[in-house]
């Protein structure tokens, strides 16, 4: 453990920014008046604001610290969670799937499964989501107090109580609106609050050729050493980063996962919800200044004796989410120091609060609603949207000090998100693109998909298989492991959803307009000039991110 | 109800004005352990743009009303 002090200004900073959040969650309860004010901010939101959100809610501190460690522990192939990983599908969200999200009117995404398949299917996933969003939550409690602590030497069951309990309050004054409020702030933290790290990084060394030349060229390439895996620091073929994250890992949660699909669901009409995930995108592209940059100026100065630059350990395990804090601390001065820290800050509160806006609205919905009272009132709705904000930040108290006591939980986080999220995304892509998919195969194909996945990750855990079988290659890692698990995952639920469907009974075409392509008209960008159209930026989005992949092969 | 961007304008204009201040305290009266570039004082030109963009924030959004 180090212990910084801070001084008057960084704590002015840090309180300013306690201040404003709780002040704007009390400015924004009295527009907060009916279930679809709480749940969906209302559905006025335009599409910056509703893009923004969408990508914050996935830029959590969370992310900002493990990204730049695992850039330094497999170096720049790590910016592929950003272009392939991210980019193709959300565009294709913004495009193909968006009209059939928001032209039915569901509040989640288990909504569609209903409208789509039916009540079991989304119950099924309900729970699996609320489950996973509840431990996402409390692991990013955890990972905020022990950064705390270990950088700042706060105490640690304070930061985690009062941070919670701020989440708790604006959260339950007005529900995804100030969740939403409190992300493009955070947005606008981060990126005023880290960016001076990577552009100090390369004004140490004079310039970014210098930093690259001093990294092994195996960490310094994108895709020129991904055909043997022994040749790259994530040890895995260029197959695995192409089927297992930018397929199935990308497209599972960048289209499924309703914790950032509810941030397009608040805008104001159907364009809006389109250009929120192709506005994302340019901004996702963006992101690896701040992590990969920073992560590979800390490979560069560690590799340099003189530096005085090495992370911490922890009981000999190299502790790599400790490098973006330890860069903050080198080049920060007094009040730049509050401001990386409230950038942290934010992004762990504004994290929190996205996963408990998300399970507030699919306990109530999908899981409340649907099971236990179906003639709830709005008024009822919107009180119970309330308490299961608190009660959803108590459970993640509870779930942070679970974390605390069991040290490999990481490890069981990555087998929850492809538990959930990948066979989830062959039964949408499924659904919403093939009219004879029936509810049978749907429901039995995710339930068989999210048992392979945990299945194959308990074979791994304890050596029942050698990893070497999912991954079809001779040399693997923990990382190449996760995405070979993910792909196999997803096609068990596929070729299950498809066998089942062949032999069950199929619901009438007339009751899936709406909800498949190819039985819905599409007719949302007639009479719109095509610079206006989605698709138009979508094209752009996609010629920057070849021209990224190409720039550093 | 005023725009998010109402928001984030005062929020960048109050903690870029601390921090301008606190670049300018260190200006005047360095601290015993200087940082990596300390020379360059970055919390002076950094907290500025910050005070910049909040008011840019803050003008063009002031008459402004969603919802």
């Amino acid at each position: 453990m180090i212990s910084v002090g801070l001084t008057f200004f960084d704590w002015l900073v840090i309180a300013l920014y306690f201040a404003f959040v709780i002040g704007l969650g009390a400015y924004l309860k009295r527009f907060t008046k009916s279930q679809e004010d709480f749940f969906l901010a209302g559905r006025k939101n335009s599409s910056w604001v509703a893009g923004l959100a969408f990508l914050s809610a996935n830029l959590g501190a969370l992310e900002l610290l493990g990204m730049t460690g695992n850039t330094f522990k497999y170096g720049m192939f790590v910016a592929h969670f950003y272009w392939v990983g991210a980019i193709p599908a959300m565009l294709f969200l913004g495009i193909y799937m968006m009209p059939f999200y928001y032209s039915s009117r569901i509040h989640s995404v288990p909504g569609y499964l209903k409208l789509r398949f039916d009540e079991r299917t989304r119950v099924l996933n309900g729970i699996a989501f609320a489950v996973m969003t509840l431990l996402v939550s409390g692991i990013n409690l955890y990972a905020m107090a022990l950064v705390l602590h270990t950088f700042l030497g706060w105490n640690w069951d304070a930061s985690m109580w009062i941070s919670a309990a701020t989440v708790g309050v604006y959260v339950s004054m007005s529900g995804l609106l100030s969740a939403i409020f409190t992300e493009i702030i955070q947005f606008f933290l981060i990126w005023f609050g880290l960016f001076l790290v990577s552009l100090f990084g390369i004004i140490e060394f004079g310039g970014m050729d210098e930093v690259l030349a001093r990294i092994p060229e195996s960490f310094s390439t994108l895709w020129s050493t991904s055909a043997d895996p022994a040749d790259n620091g994530m040890v895995i073929t260029w197959a695995g980063i192409v089927l297992g994250l930018g397929w199935v890992l990308s497209f599972g949660y960048w289209t499924t996962d309703f914790l950032v699909v509810q941030r397009a669901f608040s805008a104001r009409d159907l364009r809006a919800a389109r250009m929120a995930p192709v506005i994302a995108s340019f901004f996702k592209m963006a992101v690896p200044f701040l992590v990969i940059m920073s992560g590979l100026v800390a490979l560069a100065l560690a590799s340099d004796p003189d530096s005085g630059f090495a992370l911490l350990s922890d009981d000999g395990q190299v502790n790599y989410d400790s490098a973006l804090p330890l860069l903050i601390l080198r080049y920060y001065p007094s009040g730049l120091v509050g401001l990386g820290v409230t950038a942290l800050l934010a992004g762990f509160m504004a994290g929190q609060a996205g996963n408990v806006s998300a399970f507030n609205t699919v306990w109530t919905y999908d899981i409340y609603k649907a099971l236990l009272r179906k003639d709830a009132t709005d008024d009822h709705l919107l009180w119970m949207g309330r308490m299961t904000t608190v009660v959803g930040i108590i459970l993640s108290v509870g779930t942070a000090y679970w974390a605390k006591s069991f040290p490999s939980i990481m490890d069981y986080m990555q087998a929850i998100f492809s538990w959930v999220n990948a066979p989830l995304f062959a039964t949408m892509l499924l659904g919403m693109f093939v009219w004879w998919i029936t509810s049978s195969g749907a429901f039995w194909g995710l339930v068989i998909g999210m048992m392979t996945s945990f299945f194959l990750f308990l074979a791994v855990k304890f050596h029942w298989i050698d990893p070497t079988m999912l991954t079809l290659s001779d040399h693997t890692s923990d990382m190449a492991a996760n995405f070979w698990r993910a792909w196999w995952a997803w096609l068990v639920c596929l070729l299950v959803t498809i066998g089942i469907s062949l032999f069950t009974e199929k619901k009438r075409k007339d009751d899936l307009v709406g909800l498949v392509k190819g039985l819905t008209p599409e007719d949302h960008d007639a009479g719109v000039p095509w610079t206006r159209r989605p698709a138009f930026y979508a094209a752009i989005s996609v010629v920057v991110f070849v021209l990224l992949n190409i720039l550093f092969w | 109800m005023k725009p998010i961007w109402y928001f984030v304008g005062l929020l960048l204009l109050s903690i870029g004005t601390v921090i301008t201040v606190s670049g300018v305290v260190e200006l005047l009266d360095p601290p015993p352990r200087s940082t990596i570039l300390a020379h360059l004082h970055p919390s002076i030109w950094w907290g500025a743009l910050m005070i910049l963009s909040g008011v840019v924030f803050l003008l063009v959004n002031r008459r402004k009303r969603v919802g």
